[in-house]
């Protein structure tokens, strides 16, 4: 899969449309044995994993880094900002993540270094990694989903969850 | 602070859902989304589910997906159900793209459950004992009732004035506007009255009629096949969303070149210029209110070059010089093209100097609209416009010199050409005749402002936000309305006699009794004495058409709130009440009038109107063609189909005129500078133009943005974009909030940083709740009341630092740029 800091002009090339992204080998509900008296009862909340994506050491400012959180099928970004913001963790509270799939239509979005923003190739939205993912302007109808962070005392980066629903899923966790 | 929906799962539609069609309500594109119902106990599965899919894989771009924001729980036949309103794939306007506004509709529904759109009206009120009290539609219907039937029968109908809706799409359309119009125009002869976004009840558009074509005379896939687009004053990327994306790309992709004129550079000229490249756009950027001596230049030069249609002149327009003179109803005489030229002649060198423009660009322009092809065959050009020059300068003369360059190179009716406005909302217009109430009609805010009228119907207009001179207009509304109030004060714990006596001695000493029907309690239902609860597409069936004149069905999947109703209802409580109140008076014969309103349904109200002038429409036919519709006129019907119209005079033949002899005419569109009084000497004493300007994440007046927190989170106030030096000139931050004032009044907005804003330019949103741009527009209008919004200077100050709600806000370019 190509990664989104390297697409460039990817408008006029149409890039994923028709549904490039591989599909996921993801587990669908369960069915209990017939003849179970009693069901266990699902949670509330969905449990997401904990995924190792970096380590504070590795990052330099304002270039992000390819990740994939929850699983391997939804592309997003790790990036130091350079300056304390919203959801940000680390020494510096500047590291964020972010998925990269638009949420107007799922076209993987590009960073643009020059405005830390994400920039949607298919329709043209905005979001504002600076601004907790904010859509400065376009299609969608959120912001673009943020994922939750936690730093170790060595330095190891995990995503624990995501802010709002991801591109293409009707649960975050397949 | 960003919000965030913290949402990581949705329910997902069994495969039994309940499958509803649907056209956004909101703009003029109308695309079609499918409606899914399911009961509250019950889910499909990732692979057992409505869309036949697997849900368990990641979908891909432009897969199917359920955002947030497209679900919601909500009433149906009494019980909650699970609601999804998807963009339909299937659907030939939008192809599966949904909007920032439309893809919204379901949290946009009222919900007990999930605590949505709690400020809509679910009862009727009355102003009682110093407050809005609720009560039952028979005790509001009868003191409105009793109230109008005494004043209009004491004095006359002019005292009754009427602000109403004359759109498609939200609480408007075909069965909504037939019984406004049976009403006030057929029981009931009104000529104070207005629309919703305007001071008159006039066309936005006379002069194209006049000149025999129809504002909406194309189809959309014109945009799929033509050589150039020819945009004027209007921002499709954000207010035609779709049509944009979905039909002017294709047309870029394919080749065609784009052209806009406006003063400002929007996302759509960037957005073409990513898509076409910037050799194949060119952006005029004209002086603001100087389009008709571009549009004259470019008539000028094409026909001086020879690049017009002989046939198409000979044939299809008029050849006798001049068919209709000036006069009060014509703003410019109107006939042959030789007629109006000596008008309208412009040099290039004369244009670039009123315009502000190259004159280079001018004739590149109009090589791109107009020079045949190397091989002699016709350049194909789309014009679209809208409000940059509806609510422009010099209206009618500007309309019909853009319709002249049309006309002149045969460019309508034709494969991949069409003159049309863009639009707002969808229309869904069909009325009584309005003949009585004349041209020019009458200024109704003026009317108001010097004490005429008694009575004021509103249907869903909030003036407060939407009309020019509008502090003027709210001081003095409110001024007149609170008299009827202290007088229904007063009047408390009396019988509904004296009631009456009471608001009627108010009202003939200067008041204004208002009765605001609306779907939420707006800013000037602050001033209502009754207020009726309505409803909104899909909590009612309602037909509508788009602006390629698509009409299509909007089916009813949930309860309206409470006990709201559809407008069309309401009206016929409203007769219903009259005729019974009239006969209780001894008059019989005016009782009898409002016979005809025994309608159960909104079918009903549908089928006594639209259906009577086209018999062969029906909601069942309509239900069968889905959501691609059919296009106005419907010709017939066949093989289960109803048959309709691509686009609108391919035979040549003009017909919106009325004329016998079915010949367009040319517009003799002389330029005046500043038309409007006081505009001139506006610009002179004032540092900055305040353009009025619209967003694609508002919905007009944001009647229901201002509830949702997506919105009000990412503009907490209005934004008024602002050139960066200038902004430091004036002492003003990204985020501070800044005050626009002129001799007019004031408004009040948050500083928007932007790096493509010309200096002494601004733009500031319009219809915002928390600051309204009409306040400082001045009254000025055109001959036939047509208001200038575009054209406002001002001074700014900054008022305020940035607030907790605005630190949150981004205030980067709105402009796409490649990574």
């Amino acid at each position: 899969m190509d990664r989104c800091d390297k697409l460039v002009d990817v408008g006029r090339r149409q890039f994923l449309r028709g549904g490039a992204v591989a599909a996921a080998g993801a587990v669908t509900a369960t069915v209990l044995p017939a003849g179970q008296a009693k069901a266990t009862p699902a949670l509330a909340v969905i449990d997401y994993p904990s995924t190792k994506l970096g380590n504070v050491a590795d990052l330099a400012v304002n270039v992000p880094v390819d990740i994939a959180y929850p699983d391997e099928n939804s592309p997003g970004i790790l990036l130091k900002i350079g300056q304390a913001v919203e959801g940000g963790v680390g020494p510096d509270g500047d590291i964020v993540a972010y998925s990269v799939l638009c949420p107007h239509k799922g076209w993987m979005m590009s960073y643009r270094a020059e405005d830390k923003s994400l920039n949607c190739p298919g329709h043209f939205s905005r979001f504002d990694c600076e601004a907790g993912g904010q859509q400065i302007w376009g299609h969608a109808t959120q912001s673009v989903a943020q994922f939750t962070l936690v730093v170790d005392g060595k330095g190891d980066i995990y995503a624990e969850g995501a802010s709002d629903l991801i591109f293409g899923r009707p649960s975050n966790v397949l | 602070m960003a919000y965030k929906r913290q949402i990581d799962r949705l329910p997902i539609p069994p495969k039994d859902a309940k499958v509803h069609n649907v056209t956004c309500h909101y703009c003029i594109v109308g695309c079609g989304y499918k409606a899914y119902t399911w009961p509250r106990n019950k889910q499909g599965t990732l692979t057992e589910n409505a869309f036949g899919i697997d849900l368990g894989e990641q979908q891909g771009a432009d897969g199917i997906w359920i955002a947030p924001s497209m679900y919601n729980v909500v009433r149906q036949d009494g019980k909650d159900v699970h609601l999804a309103v998807v963009p339909d794939h299937d659907c030939v306007v939008n192809s599966g793209l949904g909007s920032i506004r439309g893809a919204r509709m379901a949290e946009a529904r009222p919900s007990h459950v999930t605590g949505t759109q709690q400020q809509r009206l679910s009862d009727p009120m009355m102003w009682r004992n110093g407050v809005w009290q609720p009560t039952s539609w028979e005790d509001a219907l009868d003191l409105v009732a009793r109230v109008t039937a005494r004043v209009i029968t004491q004095g006359s109908e002019d005292d009754l004035v009427v602000s109403m809706f004359d759109h498609g799409g939200s609480a408007g359309g075909y069965e909504n506007t037939w019984a406004t119009g049976k009403l006030y125009f057929q029981s009931m002869k009104i000529k104070n009255c207005r629309i919703h976004n305007r001071p008159a009840y006039n066309s936005e558009v006379h002069s194209t009629r006049d000149m025999g074509v129809d504002e909406l005379n194309y189809a959309y896939k014109d945009y799929e096949i033509t050589d150039t687009i020819f945009m004027i004053g209007a921002n499709s990327l954000e207010t035609q969303t779709n049509l944009f994306l979905n039909h002017m790309v294709p047309g870029m992709r394919n080749g065609a070149r784009f052209i806009s004129v406006d003063p400002r550079r929007t996302v759509t000229v960037n957005a073409a210029e990513e898509v076409a490249g910037k050799d194949n756009v060119l952006h005029l950027a004209i002086n603001e209110g100087t389009d008709m001596a571009l549009f004259n230049a470019l008539f000028t030069h094409i026909v001086d070059n020879g690049w017009v249609d002989k046939d198409f002149i000979a044939n299809s327009t008029f050849q006798g010089g001049e068919a209709q003179p000036l006069d009060d109803a014509h703003p410019a005489g109107l006939g042959s093209l030789d007629y109006a030229l000596a008008a309208c002649r412009t040099s290039l060198a004369e244009a670039a100097r009123i315009c502000g423009v190259a004159e280079s660009d001018i004739a590149k322009a109009a090589e791109w609209i107009a020079k045949p092809k190397d091989d002699g065959s016709r350049r194909k050009c789309v014009t679209a416009y809208e409000k940059g020059i509806i609510w422009g300068n010099d209206n009618y003369r500007t309309i019909g010199a853009l319709v002249n360059i049309a006309l002149a190179t045969g460019n309508i009716g034709r494969e991949g050409g069409g003159v049309c406005r863009l639009g707002g909302h969808q229309e869904g217009y069909y009325r009584p005749s309005d003949a009585h109430v004349g041209r020019p009609a009458e200024y109704v805010d003026q009317l108001l402002i010097r004490g005429g009228g008694k009575i004021h119907h509103v249907w869903a207009c909030d003036h407060y936000k939407t009309t020019l001179n509008a502090s003027q207009f709210k001081r003095v509304h409110k001024r007149r309305s609170d008299i009827v109030k202290d007088a229904m004060d007063a009047a408390a714990g009396g019988t509904r006699e004296q009631l009456v006596d009471a608001i009627v001695g108010a009202v003939n000493g200067g008041g204004l009794f208002v009765v605001d029907v609306d779907i939420i309690h707006s800013q000037i239902g602050q001033n209502a004495h009754v207020i009726l609860p309505a409803c909104e597409a899909n909590e009612m069936n309602l037909t509508s058409m788009n602006g390629e004149r698509r009409l299509r069905l909007s089916e009813k999947y949930m309860d309206p709130y409470g006990n709201s109703k559809p407008d069309c209802l309401i009206v016929a409580g409203i007769a219903q009440h009259m005729e019974r109140v009239l006969r209780e008076m001894g008059k019989d014969s005016y009782a009898d009038q409002f016979k005809g309103y025994d309608w159960q349904t909104e079918e009903d109200a549908f089928m006594d109107g639209y259906h009577k002038g086209n018999p062969e429409v029906t909601y069942e036919r309509l239900r069968a063609m889905g959501n691609n519709g059919v296009q106005e006129p419907v010709v017939g019907f066949a093989d289960g189909k109803l048959i309709g119209t691509e686009r609108l005079y391919t035979d040549g033949r003009f017909t919106r005129h009325g004329r016998e002899d079915k010949k367009a005419l040319f517009c003799a569109a002389e330029w005046r500078g500043w038309q409007a009084a006081g505009k001139a000497r506006e610009k002179e004493s004032h540092k900055y133009w305040v353009n009025n300007v619209r967003a694609n994440i508002f919905w007009q007046n944001q009647f229901l943005d201002q509830d949702i927190d997506f919105i009000q989170d990412r503009f907490p106030y209005p934004f008024i974009e602002m050139n960066i030096e200038d902004m430091a000139e004036e002492g003003i931050a990204a985020g501070d909030l800044i005050e626009i004032a002129n001799e007019n009044g004031a408004t009040q907005g948050m500083a928007y940083p932007t790096d493509t804003a010309r200096r002494g330019q601004v733009a500031m949103v319009f219809g915002s709740p928390a600051g309204s741009q009409g306040n400082v527009v001045n009254p000025g209008v055109n001959e036939l009341v047509l208001p200038d919004y575009k054209h406002t200077w001002g001074n700014i100050r900054k008022v305020a630092g940035s607030t907790q709600r605005t630190k949150g806000v981004s205030f980067k370019s709105k402009e796409y740029k490649a990574g």
